[in-house]
């Protein structure tokens, strides 16, 4: 890739024209034909004798050059590190310790944001009822939010790419038991079925453990809730990997049922697997958010991104609505920004496309 | 058609067995509503007295029964938060939630297809722009976050229309209510049908445009436009006709979606729904709450997960022949 440092200009203003249409349509049916790419040959899917190396890094170059002529996923890609690492980094970077109870007073409670009257440029984004920074504290909850959000869509990773590989590698009974189970889950909404799961859980728990279980409750009941989905397509591609040449041979020279499946079956299934990940990144931080904010996500020792714009909802009505808006600005900027990479991932991903 | 309708009901009653099984269990074996319900001070004899009362001194298969008949009469307990009959509490709730759900869907639906059809065929205009990119914030937007920014710009900023509550309502027949008949009733109820059908409208609106582009291009489209047809008559004669199909699934199956974002639509607004019972009661722990949603929201679905595969089976006539290839889509 380096060849192309600077695109050539007319390439790059019809790659803005193209995606000034807008987000696709579901099941991502706009017609935006790419360029043809045949000055790059694509790297084929089905080298098996090219090594892992190699392989990963066809595949990254290739993905690397449709994101530099995608201007959507550069902007979503920066906003997203931006966030994330404001996020990592806070308590390095924020300004005040939203945590640290001897800093704050109630003398500063209630701070408008800068260009207001009565400002102040310690506090950018002004302070809440009791005079907490509200920049530091949304960038204590997006750690949080992420954490959650991150360690849930793994979960719920592992747990589906386990199961579709099963279903799909084993069939017959178990692949129908196991698809019957995602069914009747799929007749549930996601977020109907991590409020649920985190009741029972919370109902099942002492209440004198729920502070420190709660974040691994919410984990355990987002990654539940979003397992079905990728199950199902893990599966799907399964049952058609399994029928190919390579996963034969390697039957007919003996090799066990769950290597081949691990080693063999599964970094071909991985692609759409990650374009679901990544939405589903979105979904778990949304969930987060709702679960929260609803008031069953995490204890107000642990506040996230929703648990901050349920405290501060309680102030809208006498004025102050910089408490609750802008940690809900950086949870739809996070969603957001998320979800235009995995629909560029999508596009990014498929062949048909390229 | 009758055996397709028999097999159908077949497949779906295990599921409301296998949701009435976990109800059944996170009743028998999470807390103890002897012990919540007793309070403080409480003899042995009482307690017993109570066991006896509640038959959790029955065998595991007995309270099991007990439980389904209970259920299938509208009997789902005593909530422990509000000591009061599970079944009524929510009868007296779903009113309000019917009436929020609906009108949001029909919401969503009545503008989301225009819309789409709008982006569909003038797709490259400014305003489909507009559109498209306003949809894509609105899929990103949270619920609850639309709701509070609704609050603020129309309830605080504006004071046009009421924050939270349902305004009065009217008694309709024995437990029905509406909050229809009063101007300040429908103005209560214009935010949170808002806030609820925001996503169902960008779903319905990208759903119809992307069918649109692809019906428009189909040759019997090229036929009617070489027939001289009006633009007026090939689109919606013969295009959005074509959407509908999908379109009906979708919204159908999403119905499910608005009920469990009702939840969070109720909470923001103080809407006297079951979805707001529903959040309260999670919040302490009131299982035979939890247990009754859980049931009715999977009888609800269940029923329409059948009446839209029964209706999909009725407007298309394409599946009659061959199922298979179609529901593949």
């Amino acid at each position: 890739m380096t060849n192309s440092t600077e695109l050539p200009l007319p390439l790059r203003a019809s790659a803005a024209k193209r995606t000034e249409v807008g987000g696709r349509g579901l099941g991502g049916t706009n017609p935006s034909p790419q360029p043809p790419s045949a000055s790059r040959p694509t790297p084929s899917r089905g080298g098996e004798t090219t090594t892992a190396g190699r392989f990963s890094r066809a595949l990254d170059s290739d993905m690397l050059y449709s994101f530099r002529r995608s201007p959507v996923a550069m902007l979503s890609t920066a906003i997203a590190v931006v966030l994330i690492l404001s996020a990592a980094l806070a308590p390095w970077i924020a300004p005040h310790d939203p945590m640290d109870l001897a800093s704050l007073s109630l003398l500063d409670s209630f701070k408008p944001p800068v260009p207001m009257d009565g400002s102040d440029w310690s506090n950018l984004l002004g302070t809440d009822n009791q005079g907490r920074d509200v920049l530091s504290a949304i960038m204590y909850g997006m750690r949080i939010s992420l954490l959650v959000g991150f360690c849930s869509i793994i979960f719920a990773v592992v747990l589906g790419i386990g199961i579709g590989l099963l279903a799909g590698y084993a069939g017959g009974m178990v692949d129908a038991l196991l698809m019957r189970v995602a069914d009747v889950q799929l007749t549930f909404p996601a977020i109907l079925t991590a409020l649920l799961v985190d009741g029972v859980i919370g109902a099942a728990l002492p209440r004198t453990m729920h502070d420190q279980l709660q974040i691994h409750v919410i984990i355990f009941a987002i990654g539940i809730s979003l397992w079905p989905g990728i199950a199902r397509t893990v599966r799907g591609s399964t049952l058609v990997e399994r029928n190919k040449d390579y996963v034969m041979a390697a039957r007919v020279i003996g090799v066990a049922s769950w290597r081949i499946m691990l080693t063999h079956v599964l970094p071909n299934v991985i692609g759409p697997v990650l374009v679901i990940g990544t939405l589903g990144l979105g979904l778990a931080v949304l969930a987060e958010a709702t679960l929260s904010f609803l008031g069953v996500g995490l204890p107000p020792t642990q506040p996230s991104l929703g648990t901050l714009i349920r405290f501060g909802n309680d102030f809208l009505f006498s004025g102050q609505w910089w408490v609750t808006i802008f940690p809900g600005i950086a949870l739809v900027l996070l969603v957001l920004a998320i979800n235009l990479l995995g629909d560029w991932l999508r596009d990014a991903l498929n062949p048909r496309l390229r | 058609m009758l055996a397709y309708i028999l097999s159908r009901i077949f497949q779906a009653i295990p599921v409301l067995l296998v949701v009435g099984f976990i109800a059944f269990a996170m009743f028998a074996y999470i807390g103890d509503p002897v012990a919540s319900m007793l309070g403080q001070d409480y003899t042995e004899a009482q307690r017993v007295a109570l066991v006896h009362q509640l038959g959790l001194d029955q065998p595991f298969f007995v309270q099991y029964a007990h439980f389904l008949w209970a259920s299938l009469h509208g009997n789902f307990g005593i909530s422990y938060r509000l000591a009061q009959p599970v079944g009524s509490l929510i009868a007296e709730r779903l009113p309000a939630t019917l009436e929020l759900a609906v009108t949001a869907s029909v919401l969503a639906f009545v503008i989301g297809v225009p819309l789409g059809v709008y982006t569909g065929i003038y797709r490259s205009s400014f305003l489909s722009r507009v559109f498209m990119v306003v949809s894509l914030v609105g899929v990103s937007l949270p619920t609850f976050l639309l709701g509070i920014l609704l609050i603020l710009v129309f309830a605080v900023a504006l004071g046009w229309l009421p924050s939270f509550g349902r305004g009065p309502v009217t008694h309709i027949g024995a437990w029905w209510t509406t909050g229809f008949t009063s101007w300040a009733g429908i103005k209560a109820l214009i935010l949170p049908a808002v806030t609820l059908g925001m996503f169902q409208l960008t779903l319905i609106m990208r759903l119809v445009r992307s069918e649109m582009l692809e019906v428009l291009r189909t040759d019997y489209i090229k036929f009617a436009r070489a027939r001289g047809l009006t633009p007026r008559a090939i689109n919606f004669g013969h295009a959005l006709k074509n959407t509908m199909v999908p379109v009906i699934t979708i919204v159908g199956l999403q119905f499910g979606g608005v009920l469990a974002y009702s939840l969070v639509t109720e909470t923001v607004f103080q809407w006297p729904g079951v979805g707001l019972l529903l959040a309260q009661s999670i919040a302490v722990a009131d299982i035979p709450v939890m247990s009754a949603y859980l049931l009715l929201v999977s009888l609800i679905l269940v029923t329409i997960n059948l009446v839209v595969d029964l209706l999909y089976y009725a407007i298309d006539p394409r599946l009659r022949v061959n199922r298979g290839a179609a529901r593949a889509r």
